[in-house]
């Protein structure tokens, strides 16, 4: 009883900052991710090149090397960076290769006549991007970018390593501290589970919404 | 002196790998004039007709429409300039698409009304207007605010068609318009685009529609193999085809076309069912 009425208050804290990596990465993994996701889908080749390499670097490595390599590499540098910031940028930038591609999937799954119509309309590669494009691939990129939002929430708990004072790590404090480790453990992954249970439900609501006029 | 015409096509040449889909085609459309493309599947006329508003880009030649020319090959230009004439030839000749391609996201008037707006930066209640009256046209005014997904083949057709005209292009390019709909859907599309050849609009046609030719076209174009081998008006071109294939072509497609009442029987006896 005692454990539990001293940790609450930590509780609501670390849920807090949990909630802000998640949030604050997939959002800025989603502006970098459609950047990508364009790049990849461009006709010059350098773009191209870039966005594909990109993805492979980001995909093909563990996550907890990025967030030590931006949160101990680059102070060796000269460039440091605190623990919250640092862990945002880890996420934002591992997010942003995962949400490209589905981006990049969404918009080549919107059929060519689309982009063709625009073209003898005399639509300019942006407007139809903008007006025709995306939002048809907006659609049908939705499931895959909800999953990787869900995703980016759990994958905030390796911000724990870095010091953050997020779930993982009040879990990990707490138990340690008290040896109540089976305790701390269930009940934080019980939020996660909360957490990203309430995700759902939001992108089960905008799926049903996005597809009521077609 | 003749005005210049609506669309001039020289020495188009076009291959997909190996496949030379366009073999030097030349084609001149005068304005107001209907051109009617007919030829075997693989014969070019799609392409040759994608081709006159750059969805395909051509290897080789020029085209010209509404005196905007835009040459293709060797002496092509690049980058934006390219782009700029691009957008500007699609300005003149807008697309009837086989499978519409209708905005599937937006109702039947805002499939109609976007280009005015975000290309010609129309006010939206000009370009409203004109919607409205346009769907009237094509006898789809009670149909305005419906999607795509709730309208019949032949209705897309004809949203398609206004959305077309919304640009008030010089010439409209049909690729094989009827195609995709329902036989007893044919006669809507057709009958609205026999209202516009009437009203005088500049019309390249490509379909099989040969009764529709027969009464609307001022030529018939045949093409085989990449090639233009044929060109005449359509009362000569069906009664009197010169090209074996022009010939082999029409026993086949005549086979299931309904039998007019009154075409003076040929000379040859071959097509004498007509």
């Amino acid at each position: 009883m005692d454990l539990i009425s001293r940790t609450i208050p930590l509780l609501g804290q670390a849920v807090v900052i949990t909630l802000l990596l998640g949030i604050t990465s997939f959002l800025i993994g989603s502006v970098l991710g459609v950047g990508i996701a364009l790049g990849r889908l461009s006709t010059h080749r350098v773009p191209r090149y870039l966005a594909v390499a990109y993805v492979s670097v980001v995909r093909g490595t563990p996550l907890l090397i990025q967030v030590l390599l931006i949160y101990f590499g680059l102070p060796q540098l000269g460039i440091v960076i605190p623990p919250i910031p640092a862990a945002i940028a880890a996420l934002s930038v591992n997010g942003a290769a995962y949400l490209s591609e589905n981006f990049r999937a969404g918009v080549l799954s919107v059929d060519r006549g689309q982009r063709e119509a625009a073209h003898s309309l005399s639509m300019t590669y942006a407007q139809s991007l903008r007006r025709i494009i995306l939002p048809q691939a907006a659609r049908i990129a939705l499931p895959p970018v909800g999953s990787r939002f869900i995703a980016i929430m759990k994958d905030t708990s390796l911000a724990s390593v870095i010091t953050v004072f997020e779930l993982t790590r009040l879990a990990n404090m707490v138990g340690s501290a008290t040896f109540r480790y089976i305790q701390m453990f269930v009940v934080v992954a019980f939020v996660y589970w909360v957490i990203n249970t309430v995700l759902s439900a939001g992108q089960e609501i905008l799926e049903r919404r996005l597809a009521r006029p077609y | 002196m003749s005005v210049a015409p609506a669309v001039e096509v020289t020495g188009l040449r076009k291959r997909f790998g190996p496949l030379e889909v366009l073999k030097n085609v030349d084609l001149t459309v005068a304005r107001g004039e209907v051109v009617v493309v007919m030829g075997a599947s693989g014969s070019g006329k799609t392409t040759l007709l994608r081709c006159v508003n750059l969805l395909e880009a051509p290897d080789a030649g020029r085209i010209t429409v509404c005196g905007c020319t835009v040459a293709c090959g060797r002496e092509a230009v690049h980058g934006r300039a390219r782009t700029k004439l691009v957008r500007t030839v699609c300005l003149h000749a807008a697309m009837v698409f086989q499978q519409f391609n209708l905005f599937p996201h937006r109702t039947a008037l805002q499939n109609v009304i976007e280009a005015p707006i975000t290309v010609k930066h129309m006010a939206k209640a000009d370009a409203t207007a004109l919607g409205e009256r346009l769907l009237a046209r094509v006898g789809l005014a009670d149909k305005r605010d419906e999607y795509p997904s709730r309208l019949s083949g032949g209705q897309k057709q004809r949203v398609a068609i206004a959305r077309a005209l919304a640009m008030e292009p010089d010439v409209i390019l049909f690729d094989e318009p009827t195609s995709a709909l329902d036989p007893e859907l044919h006669e809507e599309v057709l009958q609205t685009m026999r209202d516009l050849a009437h009203g005088g609009m500049t019309m390249i046609v490509v379909t099989h529609e040969v009764q529709f030719a027969r009464d609307v076209a001022d030529r018939v174009v045949f093409m085989d193999d990449g090639e233009i081998v044929e060109s005449a008006p359509p009362a000569e071109f069906f009664a009197r085809p010169r090209h074996p294939r022009a010939r082999s072509f029409l026993r086949l497609v005549r086979r299931d076309d309904v039998v007019p009442a009154n075409v003076p029987a040929d000379e040859d006896g071959t097509e004498a069912e007509l």
